[in-house]
């Protein structure tokens, strides 16, 4: 039925405010859980590439927390120099690359790559595992364009900066059952062992199509995965390109001279 | 679940299951279909949501019918569907972490779904709150049917599980059985809600439109 443009206006005004106040609330009165979400399942994560969690063990939340807190130490990497740098204005905990990427005062733009990173922090954050003092692992935070989406991930290393721990993905949206298939615990696996630079100190390792033999007899391949060419080759790219000088390179040659 | 509920109103709730179901009769919110339905637990989550927001969009929506001014409607329809959706996926990034991200955009775009709008544009506007809202879990479960159906078809034969659990051992982890690429990418979602109409259209033919 016509009704007056007084009456339209009220009625869409108070349409606007009570949807607005039901979304507003339900967002604040759920804020504390998603961010405890958030943060733990990025403990995990990092727990999990580091070889702490076990594949298959479940944990509370309170022993994820736990063993966070033992093992791991975060650190800010200056990415050009290859120094630790204090970074007092971010917390860790609730670190969010994306948004660091977003500040132009944070990050900058990266040299062209056949990973498509658009963009690097200046200073980087990565995680080690240290047990009585000494550094056992590094963690580092990697991420490239696969087939659709953004992958994003950690690659752990031995203290030897140059052995594979792990290699895992928190996020990714490639084809479920094909690319996807990079969260598959079987093939994260083939990774543990395998060596990333050659004598040159350049990065090698990466993914061939078909499989590669063990660790010991082929330490710089891994198999791919099968009918994902094109997200096999993205990891490639992308684990060659944040070990290179423009990456963790110039951190990583200090830390295996022991300067770092 | 039907006993105490009049014939109307059962007619309203199981209609829409197989008889009348928006996705088979009238085409209608295949968009997400195609999409979430590679694996299960996203399948029924999605279902589930997308069965409580046209439920309450309904609701709300009716019970506003009489007063809202006729000019606006629709974007008073869509403010309404705006808002439970993102509640829904607020509770999702709360409660369900881990299907939240792989859901990601799937969620929010409920608000586009054709079955939401239809369904409020459609009965809400002409029927009081509580059928609407029969109408609403009615409309909501046939789509869930066929998502689960797609969903169950495409988990198990593209990768050889249930919900995530081994039901047909793969070659690659030393079993039989060699998954169907196809039932992992977006066709294969085309060809079993295909057959989905086609099977519907041949039990019921009363239901087929006639040539021109």
């Amino acid at each position: 039925m016509q009704r007056s443009v007084t009456y339209t206006l009220i009625f869409a005004t108070t349409v606007c405010v009570i949807c607005s106040l039901f979304v507003s609330s339900a967002a604040v009165m759920l804020k504390e859980r998603q961010k405890t979400n958030f943060v733990l399942d990025r403990q995990a994560k990092i727990l999990s590439v580091a070889g702490l969690i076990q594949e298959g063990e479940k944990l509370s939340p309170q022993e994820i927390r736990d063993r966070y807190q033992k093992y791991i130490v975060p650190r800010f990497v200056d990415l050009s120099t290859g120094e630790y740098v204090e970074e007092p204005t971010l917390n860790p905990e609730t670190y969010d690359p994306k948004q660091i990427l977003r500040d132009p005062k944070l990050s900058r733009e990266a040299p062209e790559n056949p990973s498509r990173v658009a963009r690097i922090p200046n200073h980087a954050l990565i995680y080690q595992v240290v047990e009585n003092g000494d550094i056992k692992e590094l963690i580092l935070p990697i991420e490239g364009k696969g087939l659709w989406s953004t992958l994003r991930g950690y690659l752990a290393l031995e203290k030897d900066a140059q052995t594979v721990r792990g290699l895992i993905f928190y996020e990714q949206a490639e084809t479920p059952g094909l690319g996807g298939e990079v969260e598959n615990p079987k093939w994260r696996a083939l990774w543990k062992g395998r060596k990333v630079f050659d004598e040159q100190g350049t990065p090698k390792l990466a993914v061939i199509k078909g499989q590669a033999g063990t660790p010991e007899q082929d330490p710089y391949r891994v198999d791919g995965l099968s009918g994902a060419t094109i997200t096999s080759r993205s990891v490639t790219y992308m684990i060659q390109f944040w070990l290179s000088e423009n990456g963790f390179g110039p951190f990583l040659k200090r830390f295996r001279e022991g300067a770092a | 679940m039907a006993i105490g509920l009049s014939k109307k109103e059962r007619e309203v709730l199981l209609d829409p299951l197989f008889h009348n179901n928006p996705i088979a009769f009238q085409v209608l919110g295949i968009c997400s279909a195609l999409a979430v339905t590679t694996k299960l637990d996203t399948a029924v989550t999605m279902a589930i949501a997308l069965t409580l927001v046209t439920a309450f969009s309904n609701l709300f929506i009716s019970l506003v019918r009489n007063t809202v001014p006729t000019n606006i409607r629709i974007i008073v329809q869509l403010s309404i569907i705006a808002s439970l959706v993102i509640v829904t996926d607020q509770i999702l990034k709360a409660y369900f972490f881990d299907i939240s991200k792989r859901l990601s955009v799937f969620v929010g775009l409920i608000i586009t779904n054709c079955i939401v709008m239809g369904r409020a544009e459609g009965f809400a506007m002409q029927n009081p709150p509580w059928i609407s809202f029969l109408d609403g879990i009615g409309n909501g479960l046939g789509y869930s049917i066929v998502l689960v159906t797609v969903g169950t078809l495409r988990e198990l034969f593209g990768s050889g599980k249930l919900f995530g659990h081994t039901i047909l051992p793969l070659v690659t982890d030393g079993g039989w059985y060699v998954p169907n690429g196809l039932m992992l990418l977006a066709p294969a979602a085309f060809f079993i809600i295909g057959f989905f109409i086609w099977i519907l259209r041949t039990l019921m033919p009363e239901r087929q439109e006639k040539e021109d």
